[in-house]
C-alpha cells in the first residue's frame, strides 16, 4: 500500500512528506511506548501511535520507520515536521482511534509484526 | 575515529541528537544497516536514560574497522541496585519521562540485547558509567 491509498481509508491528512511517494507499506506496529517500538527487529514498519512529540520522531529515526500515523487528532508540531523532513518521513494525522486505524489497515492487507 | 558529545540532563527536546549524529557518521562510513540499527537503538535508549535521570553526561564514541565502542558517563543520582535496574519492567522514571514514551523499564534490557559487550557501573550520589561494544563482523 502506498500513502495515496492509505490516506482516504483513515480520513488522514498528510502533514509532512511527499503525497506521491511510491514507498510501499507492508507491516505495521501500534504503540504509545517508544521503548517498545525500539525493540522491533522488522525493517521499515509503519507506526500507529497516540504519542505526539519530538521523541516519537527521534524513535522513528532510530528504528528506521518512515511513516507515522497519529491517532485521535493529535497535532504534529513544526519542530516535529522539521526533524521528520530531514529523515524523509511521512507524518499523517487522523481523527480515528488506534483501534480503528489498525482494523482498517489489517483488513486492507497490512500485516502485523507479532 | 573518535567523537565526543555532551548530554544535557532534563532536556528532552535535545534527547537523541547525539544518537542521530552517530547514525549519520555510521551511514557515511557504509556500515551495515543492521549493525547501525543495533548501535543507534542502544545508544538512543542510553542517551534518553542520561536525559531522564542524570544532571549531565558525556558520550564517547570510538569507531574502528572491526568494532564500535560507546561510553556514556554521567553525573547524577546513580543506580543503587544494578541487578534490579536490569530487570525488564523495573523503572524509577518520572511522569515527565513516561509522557515522552519511555520509563517502562525496557531501556537497559533493550540496550543489553542489542550489543555484544555490556558493562554498567554506578556510584550512588555520583553517577553512572555505561560502556558497550558492537562488533562489526559479528553477524
Amino acid at each position: 500500500m502506498i500513502v495515496k491509498e492509505l490516506i482516504p481509508l483513515i480520513e488522514g491528512k498528510l502533514v509532512c512528506g511527499d503525497p506521491d511517494s511510491s514507498h510501499q507499506m507492508k507491516l505495521a506496529f501500534a504503540s504509545d511506548l517508544m521503548s517498545d517500538v525500539l525493540t522491533l527487529d522488522s525493517n521499515n514498519p509503519l507506526l500507529i501511535t497516540g504519542l505526539c512529540n519530538l521523541q516519537t520522531i527521534r524513535t522513528a529515526e532510530m528504528a528506521d520507520i518512515h511513516v507515522i500515523i497519529f491517532a485521535r487528532n493529535k497535532k504534529v508540531t513544526e519542530e516535529m515536521i522539521h526533524l521528520a523532513t530531514q529523515h524523509n518521513m511521512m507524518l499523517i494525522e487522523t481523527p480515528y482511534s488506534i483501534f480503528r486505524i489498525s482494523g482498517i489497515l489489517y483488513k486492507h492487507g497490512i500485516k502485523p509484526i507479532y | 575515529m573518535h567523537f565526543n558529545f555532551e548530554v544535557e540532563g532534563g532536556n528532552f527536546s535535545k534527547a537523541g541528537s547525539a544518537s542521530s549524529e552517530i547514525k549519520k557518521i555510521l551511514n557515511q562510513l557504509n556500515v551495515d544497516y543492521r549493525i547501525i540499527k543495533r548501535i543507534v537503538v542502544a545508544l538512543y535508549e542510553a542517551e534518553v536514560n542520561v536525559v531522564a535521570h542524570a544532571y549531565r553526561g558525556w558520550i564517547d564514541a570510538n569507531i574502528d574497522t572491526d568494532k564500535i565502542q560507546l561510553t556514556l558517563t554521567d553525573e547524577g543520582p546513580g543506580i543503587p541496585d544494578i541487578e534490579k535496574a536490569m530487570k525488564p519492567g523495573f523503572s524509577t522514571a518520572s511522569a515527565k519521562v513516561r509522557e515522552m514514551g519511555f520509563g517502562a523499564g525496557m531501556g537497559l534490557p533493550n540496550i543489553r540485547k542489542n550489543v555484544d559487550e555490556f558493562d554498567l557501573k554506578s556510584e550512588v550520589g555520583k553517577g553512572t558509567k555505561l560502556e558497550f561494544t558492537v562488533f562489526i563482523n559479528s553477524e
